[in-house]
C-alpha cells in the first residue's frame, strides 16, 4: 500500500518537475543568452492557461484550444518583447526586475479584469480524462501521464535543438559569451527574439497543460516563477541540462517532502506535533536544498559561464 | 633560502585547456624595479593577477615577505603590503579624487568597522591623502569625482591610491597604457622617484620606458620566462630578439 | 556585469561628495516637519484614516529605507526584504498569542530573529553575485512565506489577529492612534539619523566603495563579504522593527506580509523616491501609498495604472523623485 502511494507521489513529483522544466527552460536561456532577468516569465505561464481556457470554450475542444493557444502565447510573448523588454536588455538588473515586476502587476489585474477573479475550469479531453491501472490496484490519471510524456518530449526536442543545430550552437555560445557571438556577425537581436519567443511559448504551453488539473486564476504564475528561479539557480543559469535535472529534483523533493515529512517525523515526535512540524518544514525543503547547493557551488550545478 | 621579498616558485595558471602561465619562477630582490615584458597574450596580466591574489594559482608557491601567500585572497595580500594597480583603470568613479586616496589610507589605519563619525572629515586620513595627491600633482583636483578626470590623471591617481595602501612592494600593470606623450613622461618621472622607495614589478609595453627604468627585465612568452637579466643582456639576447623584439620590428 | 548599478545613472550626486549641508538636509527636514504636524489635522475634524494612512506610510518608509542601505549604498539587490517585515510582525503576534505583550521583549525578539535570519541567509546569499543574489534572496523570502502559511497554530494562510497592541512599562498607551503615530515617527526619525551616520562613517564609505568597484576595494585590502554581510544584517534588523510597528498598527499579521510581491513593492518605493539618498525612501513610500489609495478610490483596477507607472518610471525617470529635485539645481 505504502509502496503504491510512494509510486503515485513519485509520478506526481515527476509531473510537477517537468512542468517546472518547461517554464525554467525559457527563463534560463533568456537569462543565459541575454543576461536579462525577467520576472514576467511567470505571467506567460498564466497567460497560456487563460488562452487555452478561452480557446477551449470558444472551439469546444481542448486540442483545438491548445493549437490556437500556443501561437497566441508566442505572439503575446513577442509583443511584450517588442513593447517593453527590448528596451531593458542594456539596463542593469535592478531596472529589469522593476519593469518586469510592473508587467506582472498590470497583467495579473488585466486578467482579472477580462476573465474575472473566479478560477476558470478547463475540461480534460474526453479520451484522456480517465485513469489507468499502472500496477495492481493503482490508478493514475491519464492526463498527468500525458503531461509527463509532453514534458519529456519537449526536453528531448530542446536537447536536440540546443546540441545538434546551428541555432542551438549560437544559443550555447551566447550563454557563455554573448559578446563573442555578436562579434561573429550573428544578428544577436534576432537570436534574442527567437529565444525569447520560444521561452514564452514553452511557459505558455506549461500553463496550458496544467489548466485542466489546476484552477486557472489571476496570480497563478507568481509562485511558479519563484520555483522556476530556484530551478535555474540550482541548475546553473543558461544550462538546459541543469534546468532539467534541477526541475526534476525540485519537483520530486517538494512533492515527496510534503508527503513523507510528516510521516518520517512521526518516528521522532508525537503524531500531532509531527504532522504540524512536517507540514511547516516540507514547503521549505526546496529552499534549504537550494541554499545547500549554492553554499558549495555558488554558480549552480552546471554553470555555463566561465 | 633566499631573502628576496617576493619569490615566485613554479607557479602555473590554466584557463580551461589553455595554460596561461607555465612554471614561472622568479625572485624580486629588495630595491629593484623588475620589468616583465612579452608579446600580447603572453600571460603578463595573469601573472600579476596571480601574484596579487586576484586569481588563484593552480600550482606553485608565492612567498611574500617571508610568508607563503599562495592561498590568501587579494584583500589579505594587500593588507600585507602586496599592492597592485590595474591595466584597465580601476578607481571609484563617483568618489572624489581625495576620497579615492583617503579610503585606501583608511584601509591601513584603524578599523573600518566603525559606524559613527564622518569618515570624509577625518583629518588624519585626509591629510595623508592630500599629501599623496600633491605629490602626484593632483592637489588642485582633489574634489573632482574621479570618474570625470582625464585618463592621465586617473593613471596618476591609481598609483597614489596604491601608495596610500602602504605597499611594501608594488605591482604595476601597464601604468603607461593609453597615456599621451606628456602624461607618460610624467608617470615615468614618478616611477623614477618611487623605485628609490620600494621594489616594483612593472609590466609595460613601452620599451623605452622599460629600458630606462628597469634594473632587471624578464621576458614572458607563452606563459614561460625565456630570459631574465639586465636590460642590456636582454637587448642582446638572440632568443628574445627572435621571439619578441624581432616581432616588434616587423 | 557584476556591477549591478549603472554608474552613469542620474542618481543622487550627494553620494560621494556631500553638497553643502543646508541643501542636503533641507528636503528631509521638510519631510519630517510635515510628518510631525500631520496629527494636528485632527484639530480640523476627526481624520483618523489620515493618521492611519500616514502611520502606514512611515512604516513602509522605514522598511524601504533599510533596503536603501543594501541597494542604494551597497549594490546588493535583495528581493526578499519583506521577509524581515514578516519576522518582526510575527514576533509580536506569536508572543502576544502566548500572553507576552511587553513591547520591549517583543522588540528584542523581533531584532534577534531578524539578526539570525539575516546572518544565516546573508552568509549564503552573499557568496553569489548578480542575478544569483537577486534570486536567492527572493527564494529565502519565499521560504518564510511558506513557513508562515503552514503555521497552523498561528493562523496559517489566514494570519493572526492581535488581542492588543504592545505594552510598554505596563502601559497600553500604544492603543491611542496618535501615540502609535508618534512612536512610528520617532522610530523613523531615529532610523534615518542612524543610517545617515552609518553611510557617512568609515564602514559606510567602505560599503559605498564596494558598490562603486569591488575589485578596487579588494586591491587596497578590503574584503567585501564582511562589510556586505554586516550591512545586510543591519538592514534586516531595521526592517524587523518596521514589522514590529506594522503588527501593532494593523493589529494583524499574515504571511502576505512576506510575499515576494511585497519585496517588489519595497524596491518600487525605493526607485520611485530615488535610490541612495535615504529620504528618497520616505518620499517614495508617501507617493506609493497615496497613489494606491487615491487610485483605488476611483477604480478597483488601479493596478492597471500602477503597473505601467512603474514601467515608465524605470524606462524614463530612473533618478526617482529625488532625482527630479536634484536636476533642478
Amino acid at each position: 500500500m505504502t509502496l503504491t502511494l510512494a509510486l503515485v507521489q513519485i509520478l506526481n513529483g515527476l509531473q510537477f518537475g517537468l512542468i517546472l522544466f518547461l517554464i525554467a527552460a525559457g527563463l534560463t536561456l533568456v537569462f543565459g543568452v541575454m543576461d536579462f532577468i525577467n520576472l514576467a516569465h511567470g505571467v506567460q505561464y498564466m497567460v497560456g492557461a487563460y488562452l487555452v481556457a478561452a480557446f477551449t470554450t470558444m472551439t469546444g475542444s481542448f486540442v483545438a484550444g491548445l493549437a490556437l493557444a500556443l501561437p497566441a502565447a508566442l505572439l503575446f510573448g513577442l509583443l511584450l518583447e517588442v513593447l517593453i523588454f527590448r528596451h531593458l536588455y542594456d539596463r542593469d538588473h535592478l531596472d529589469q526586475v522593476l519593469a518586469t515586476f510592473g508587467v506582472i502587476i498590470f497583467l495579473n489585474q488585466a486578467v482579472k479584469y477580462v476573465w474575472g477573479a473566479a478560477p476558470l475550469n478547463v475540461a480534460i479531453p474526453d479520451a484522456l480524462s480517465g485513469a489507468i491501472e499502472i500496477t495492481d490496484g493503482m490508478l493514475y490519471p491519464v492526463w498527468r501521464l500525458v503531461i509527463i510524456a509532453a514534458g519529456l518530449a519537449v526536453g528531448l526536442a530542446l536537447y536536440l535543438v540546443v546540441n545538434k543545430t546551428k541555432l542551438g550552437m549560437l544559443v550555447r555560445a551566447g550563454a557563455s559569451n554573448a559578446a563573442m557571438v555578436s562579434a561573429l556577425g550573428v544578428n544577436i537581436r534576432l537570436l534574442f527574439t527567437i529565444v525569447f519567443g520560444v521561452g514564452a511559448m514553452l511557459a505558455g504551453f506549461a500553463g496550458a497543460m496544467v489548466a485542466p488539473i489546476l484552477s486557472v486564476e489571476p496570480g497563478m504564475g507568481d509562485n511558479v516563477l519563484i520555483l522556476a528561479f530556484v530551478v535555474i539557480v540550482i541548475g546553473g543559469i543558461g544550462s538546459i541540462r541543469g534546468a532539467f535535472i534541477a526541475a526534476l529534483l525540485i519537483g520530486l523533493v517538494d512533492t515527496l517532502g510534503r508527503f513523507f515529512a510528516p510521516t518520517l517525523l512521526k518516528l521522532l515526535l508525537d503524531p500531532s506535533a509531527a504532522s504540524q512540524t512536517g507540514r511547516a518544514i516540507a514547503p521549505m525543503l526546496i529552499y534549504i536544498l537550494m541554499a545547500a547547493v549554492l553554499f558549495f557551488r555558488p554558480s549552480g550545478l552546471f554553470p555555463s559561464k566561465q | 633560502m633566499s631573502s628576496a621579498p617576493l619569490q615566485l616558485q613554479n607557479i602555473c595558471k590554466n584557463y580551461g585547456a589553455l595554460r596561461v602561465t607555465d612554471d614561472v619562477s622568479l625572485n624580486i630582490e629588495a630595491g629593484e624595479l623588475h620589468a616583465i615584458i612579452g608579446p600580447n597574450g603572453a600571460g603578463k596580466t595573469t601573472l600579476i593577477h596571480q601574484i596579487s591574489g586576484h586569481a588563484q594559482s593552480d600550482s606553485g608557491r608565492i612567498i611574500f615577505d617571508g610568508q607563503d601567500v599562495s592561498r590568501l585572497p587579494m584583500a589579505e595580500r594587500a593588507r600585507m603590503g602586496l599592492v597592485r594597480s590595474f591595466q584597465i583603470t580601476s578607481i571609484l568613479p563617483r568618489f572624489s579624487a581625495l576620497e579615492n586616496v583617503a579610503i585606501a589610507v583608511q584601509a591601513r589605519s584603524g578599523s573600518s568597522f566603525s559606524f559613527f563619525g564622518n569618515a570624509s572629515k577625518e583629518p588624519a586620513l585626509n591629510d595623508t591623502a592630500m599629501a599623496l595627491l600633491s605629490r602626484f600633482g593632483l592637489a588642485a583636483r582633489a574634489s573632482v569625482p574621479a570618474g570625470q578626470m582625464s585618463h592621465g590623471e586617473k593613471r596618476q591617481l591609481e598609483i597614489a591610491i596604491a601608495l596610500a595602501a602602504k605597499p611594501k612592494l608594488l605591482l604595476l600593470d601597464e601604468p603607461l597604457a593609453g597615456t599621451s606623450h606628456d602624461e607618460s613622461q610624467r608617470l615615468i618621472n614618478t616611477l623614477q622617484e618611487l623605485r628609490k622607495e620600494l621594489p616594483i614589478v612593472l609590466i609595460e609595453h613601452d620599451m623605452d620606458a622599460v629600458f630606462a627604468l628597469a634594473d632587471r627585465v624578464s621576458v614572458l612568452v607563452y606563459g614561460r620566462i625565456i630570459a631574465s637579466g639586465s636590460p642590456q643582456s636582454i637587448r642582446d639576447n638572440a632568443e628574445v630578439r627572435a621571439a619578441y623584439l624581432g616581432e616588434e620590428a616587423a | 556585469m557584476n556591477n549591478l548599478l549603472d554608474l552613469d545613472a542620474p542618481a543622487s550626486p550627494a553620494l560621494a561628495t556631500p553638497p553643502r549641508a543646508n541643501r542636503a538636509y533641507l528636503l528631509p527636514l521638510i519631510v519630517f516637519v510635515i510628518f510631525a504636524l500631520v496629527p494636528l489635522s485632527a484639530l480640523w475634524g476627526s481624520q483618523s484614516f489620515i493618521l492611519a494612512l500616514v502611520t502606514r506610510i512611515m512604516i513602509l518608509a522605514l522598511a524601504a529605507m533599510s533596503l536603501d542601505l543594501l541597494i542604494g549604498y551597497g549594490a546588493m539587490i535583495s528581493f526578499g526584504h519583506a521577509a524581515y517585515v514578516g519576522l518582526g510582525a510575527y514576533s509580536v503576534a506569536i508572543l502576544a498569542s502566548h500572553g507576552i505583550t511587553d513591547g520591549f521583549i517583543q522588540l528584542a525578539v523581533a531584532l534577534g530573529v531578524s539578526l539570525i535570519f539575516a546572518l544565516f541567509t546573508g552568509a549564503i546569499s552573499l557568496r553569489t553575485k548578480g542575478v544569483y543574489f537577486i534570486m536567492i534572496t527572493l527564494a529565502f523570502g519565499q521560504m518564510l512565506f511558506f513557513l508562515g502559511t503552514s503555521l497552523a497554530a498561528y493562523g496559517g494562510d489566514d494570519g493572526l489577529t492581535l488581542a492588543s497592541r504592545s505594552m510598554f512599562f505596563g502601559s497600553k498607551f500604544l492603543k491611542n492612534d496618535v501615540a502609535m503615530y508618534y512612536v512610528a515617527f520617532g522610530v523613523l526619525l531615529g532610523a534615518y539619523l542612524l543610517l545617515r551616520a552609518i553611510v557617512a562613517s568609515r564602514f559606510g564609505r567602505v560599503l559605498r566603495g564596494i558598490r562603486e568597484n569591488p575589485v578596487r576595494m579588494e586591491a587596497i585590502g578590503f574584503a567585501p563579504y564582511r562589510y556586505q554581510l554586516t550591512a545586510y544584517v543591519i538592514a534586516g534588523m531595521i526592517a524587523g522593527v518596521s514589522g514590529f510597528l506594522l503588527a501593532n498598527q494593523t493589529e494583524f499579521v499574515s504571511p502576505a506580509y512576506t510575499a515576494w510581491q511585497r519585496s517588489g513593492d519595497l524596491i518600487f518605493v525605493l526607485v520611485l523616491g530615488g535610490l541612495g539618498s535615504l529620504h528618497g525612501a520616505i518620499i517614495g513610500a508617501a507617493v506609493f501609498s497615496l497613489l494606491a489609495d487615491i487610485l483605488s478610490h476611483y477604480t478597483e483596477n488601479w493596478a492597471l495604472i500602477f503597473g505601467p507607472i512603474l514601467i515608465l518610471v524605470v524606462l524614463y525617470a530612473r533618478g526617482g523623485i529625488t532625482g527630479l529635485f536634484g536636476s533642478k539645481s
